[in-house]
């Protein structure tokens, strides 16, 4: 089923009374498969409003991100959370939507600095399960009127609602962009130094370490974004300070820069490789001794050691349930982005799991939306 | 604004109250004496005042959850109070409820650099997370106007803001994580030192809930290192038309500034004759602020102020020295004391889309003539949340209701333009009753679900954003 407006969508979800199998382009299957008539918001397409001076853009949810972001750089401006393209890791085809990235709360590299994909969103259309249409929050930069559902919706993966409405936070493109490159450093150097530039006040926007980079050859990077002089300047800057890791290049080629975060941003390294993939969240010192837990996985590490992408090949399988122990004890959680196992998403203490089932059971009384999904007990 | 009449049957049980709290708390952490519980009658609202039952002070998390444990036992509401700084009644009492204050808990827990975070007790002074890492280069971004006084707790409870949040976001921005206490005692953890809490996103939904989800005792913040320097810009102009599209075209440039205040005529006359800060007498004043080495800063001033000089300024003024920079800022401090040298004032907090401000201050002006009452206007530009401030002689008989009713007036406006009604002060008891203007009777409903979710009694701060004739079933259940 495709509606084509929030009220045909609402009408079906009110008729509704078995599973849907709620999507938006369909190129994140993340999470439990739902047996369920699929529903999709694809064609609910359209900017409902785009104001370049006040940093906003309105958007039905099928809309494709392609779109979005070719409306925004005819202004010069962006998504600035920068999100990541599922595609090539899952092995999907298909065309992202902007529903899809919010339902998922998709965010890229520069989250380290700028925040998260729910950080931008200002407000929310959905339909709930039992075909109610909502709004919450709106489309100014600050509101605090009632309870921020915005956020709860913004990684809920339809469990909540359709969404057929955003609005959100845009931010103008930066002039420059020059990324230093430290080769050959270990896992815990390399969180060391990254530590370093994001405690630094040179406003680091992206923090990332490959064990194998482009040429197979570790690689440590970290993204400086602004006018040019000040990205030169804080490039040099940097190069003093992180003087103990080695003497780093300094690219400033705005493809090769692109490029470089685009590998980043995708999990590149892990396209078309067999095993699963695993993504980690973490505190960033934590990092390197999770994945030296691991033995015969390959990591790659972004948000200056916080987020951890591991792939598993055949043979090296990680154990799900040990290593979400031990990211339950030292805080943190673990999510089964490509592969099977009896959690896709960690599971939660008992008290925050209630919590879970009665939003659920608010949301959607019927348990329609994507039931099991996000592994809820129902 | 009306409050629920008090159960006489919880009024009676206060013996009983008291007794069983003070089997679980230090004798002195149960305040429930007629001349020491008036100290918790309101806050900084002043206009609505009720001494509680009583109040309590626990001193650690388990305390916290005791005290729920007793009360959600005993059917008793218990009213969250931070520091009590609330512009919005958030931490007003009723005769039959039970302050919970959180004074007592403001320890620093963990303080980490190299992953730049801080946890902290919750009572803890907003400006005393930034005392505790400062010396090490590092500041607490949020910073909201009472922040010499206001506790984490309530920050987190209204999701409070700030001048400098354009560039550095809001508290929900910068929160990692919470302990909090449910109202039958459970204790949960949410979030922590990493990035984007599991499953969904609770850490969101407690921000700005007003304490009517649950108690939250320690917070982990996220730290920043403290920019390199910062410098104000003073900008003057003869129309406020003007004023809002040079704001807008800053912002169009691509230079973030991390502050731009606006401030209408009425409020430069109130703080030049109060402060003296030297600026022009004009209609509208900016004054944007921006962060970096010195060479960076003169890079974007020289963007802004090209932009600026496009508008044709009637002043524009750099500053060349720290002194000067106080200077230029001296005035936006004072505005608020400057108001209060005239007269009583409310302070609004509507927020509205940016290209509406010539629209809305026109309006305002009109409004004023209408309700004969004066307005200075003096708000966060860069982000459309305004603060109207509208004064009013609390003595004479009419004029708060006067000055409520033209409040009102403009918070309708802030959202029939496209805004909100509240932008960080938070809905408490001021703009209860003008959700319904907001939000459909659907809208307010699954909120409300969300509250039976954590609160099924409804014993949290119940009086309080929803307005009262839509949560009636719900409190008497």
């Amino acid at each position: 089923m495709t509606p084509k407006t929030e009220i045909e969508l609402a009408e079906i979800i009110r008729m509704a009374n078995a599973p849907l199998n709620i999507r938006g382009g369909g190129t994140r299957p993340i999470g439990h498969a739902v047996a369920g008539e699929v529903l999709s918001t694809s064609a609910m397409t359209g900017i409902q409003l785009y104001e370049p001076g006040a940093l906003t853009l309105v958007v039905r949810t099928g809309t494709a991100l392609a779109d979005i972001e070719t409306a925004l750089d005819g202004e010069g401006q962006r998504l600035a959370f920068e999100p990541m393209d599922h595609r090539g890791l899952l092995g999907t085809s298909g065309t992202p939507t902007i529903g899809g990235v919010v339902a998922a709360n998709v965010s890229g590299p520069r989250r380290i600095q700028v925040g998260a994909m729910r950080d931008f969103l200002l407000g929310v259309r959905f339909v709930d399960g039992t075909g109610q249409v909502i709004n919450n929050g709106g489309r100014v930069m600050k509101n605090v009127t009632g309870y921020d559902l915005v956020k709860l919706m913004a990684g809920s993966y339809g469990t909540l609602g359709v969404l057929t409405e955003v609005s959100l936070k845009v931010l103008p493109k930066s002039q420059a962009t020059g990324v230093l490159l430290f080769e050959g450093l270990s896992d815990a150097d390399a969180v060391a130094a990254l530590s370093g530039a994001l405690s630094s006040p040179y406003e680091v926007t992206g923090a990332a370490h490959l064990q194998k980079g482009m040429d197979g050859t570790p690689v440590t990077m970290i993204r400086l974004e602004g006018f040019e002089n000040s990205v030169a300047y804080r490039g040099g800057e940097l190069t003093k300070l992180l003087a103990d890791f080695g003497t780093p290049a300094f690219e400033t080629d705005a493809a090769k820069t692109a490029e470089g975060w685009a590998y980043v941003r995708d999990v590149t390294p892990f396209h078309g490789r067999a095993g699963d993939v695993w993504r980690i969240s973490v505190k960033p010192s934590d990092a390197p001794g999770i994945v030296a837990n691991l033995p015969g996985c390959e990591a790659l590490y972004d948000w200056g050691g916080g987020l951890i992408w591991v792939l598993a090949p055949p043979g090296a399988a990680v154990e799900g349930a040990s290593l979400r122990a031990h990211l339950a004890a030292s805080g943190g959680h673990a999510t089964l982005i490509r592969g099977q196992g009896a959690h896709v998403f960690q599971p939660q203490p008992a008290p925050l799991a209630q919590l879970h089932d009665g939003l659920r059971s608010k949301f959607d009384p019927k348990g329609i939306l994507n039931p099991g999904l996000m592994g809820q007990t129902e | 604004m009306q409050m629920p009449k008090p159960d006489p049957a919880i009024l009676a049980r206060k013996p009983e109250l008291i007794s069983r709290l003070q089997e679980v708390l230090p004798r002195d952490s149960v305040i429930h004496d007629p001349a020491q519980t008036r100290a918790y009658e309101c806050d900084a609202l002043t206009a609505y005042k009720c001494p509680p039952l009583c109040a309590v002070l626990p001193a650690s998390t388990q305390e916290v959850s005791d005290v729920l444990k007793i009360c959600h036992q005993m059917g008793v509401p218990v009213v969250p109070r931070g520091s009590g700084t609330s512009l919005a009644g958030g931490a007003l009492p009723t005769e039959d409820s039970v302050i919970l204050g959180i004074a007592r808990l403001n320890d620093v827990l963990e303080t980490d650099y190299d992953n730049r975070f801080i946890r902290v007790q919750s009572g803890r002074t907003n400006l005393s997370v930034t005392g505790a890492v400062e010396e090490e280069g590092f500041f607490y971004a949020p910073d909201p106007s009472s922040q010499l006084a206001c506790a984490i707790a309530g920050n987190i409870a209204m999701n409070s803001g700030g001048a400098h949040c354009l560039k550095y976001g809001v508290t929900t921005n910068n929160l990692m994580g919470v302990t909090m206490v449910l109202m039958d005692g459970t204790i949960v953890e949410i979030g922590g030192a990493h990035l984007d809490a599991g499953g969904y996103d609770m850490l969101g939904l407690i921000c700005g809930s007003e304490g009517q989800l649950g108690v939250v005792t320690e917070a982990t913040l996220r730290i920043l290192r403290k920019p390199e320097g910062a410098r104000p810009v003073l900008i003057g102009f003869d129309s406020n038309e003007v004023a809002g599209t040079c704001v807008s075209d800053i912002i169009k440039a691509g230079v973030l500034p991390v502050a731009i205040e606006f401030m209408d005529r009425p409020c430069i006359r109130a703080t030049e004759a109060f402060a003296k800060a030297g600026y022009p007498d004009c209609e509208a004043l900016l004054i944007v602020e921006v962060e970096g080495s010195d060479a960076e800063i003169d890079e974007q001033l020289e963007t802004i102020m090209a932009i600026a000089r496009s508008h044709n300024p009637i002043e524009l003024r750099e500053s060349n020295s720290a002194e000067e920079s106080a200077k230029i800022w001296l005035g936006r401090k004072s505005a608020f004391g400057a108001m209060g040298q005239i007269n009583d004032y409310m302070c609004l907090d509507g927020t509205i889309p940016v290209s509406q401000l010539p629209h809305v201050l026109r309006r305002i002006g009109e409004m004023s003539k209408e309700f004969g009452l004066d307005v200075g206007n003096v708000f966060h530009a860069g982000d459309g949340n305004m603060h109207p401030l509208i004064l009013f002689d609390a003595n004479k008989p009419g004029d708060l209701e006067l000055c409520e009713a033209f409040g009102a007036e403009i918070l309708k406006l802030c959202v029939e333009v496209g805004g909100c009604l509240t932008g960080e002060h938070g809905v408490g008891i001021e703009k209860r009753d003008l959700m319904s203007h907001q939000y459909e009777p659907a809208d307010l409903e699954i909120q409300m679900a969300v509250k039976d979710v954590f609160d099924p009694k409804w014993l949290l701060n119940p009086a309080k954003v929803f307005p009262l004739d839509v949560s009636r079933t719900r409190r008497a259940a």
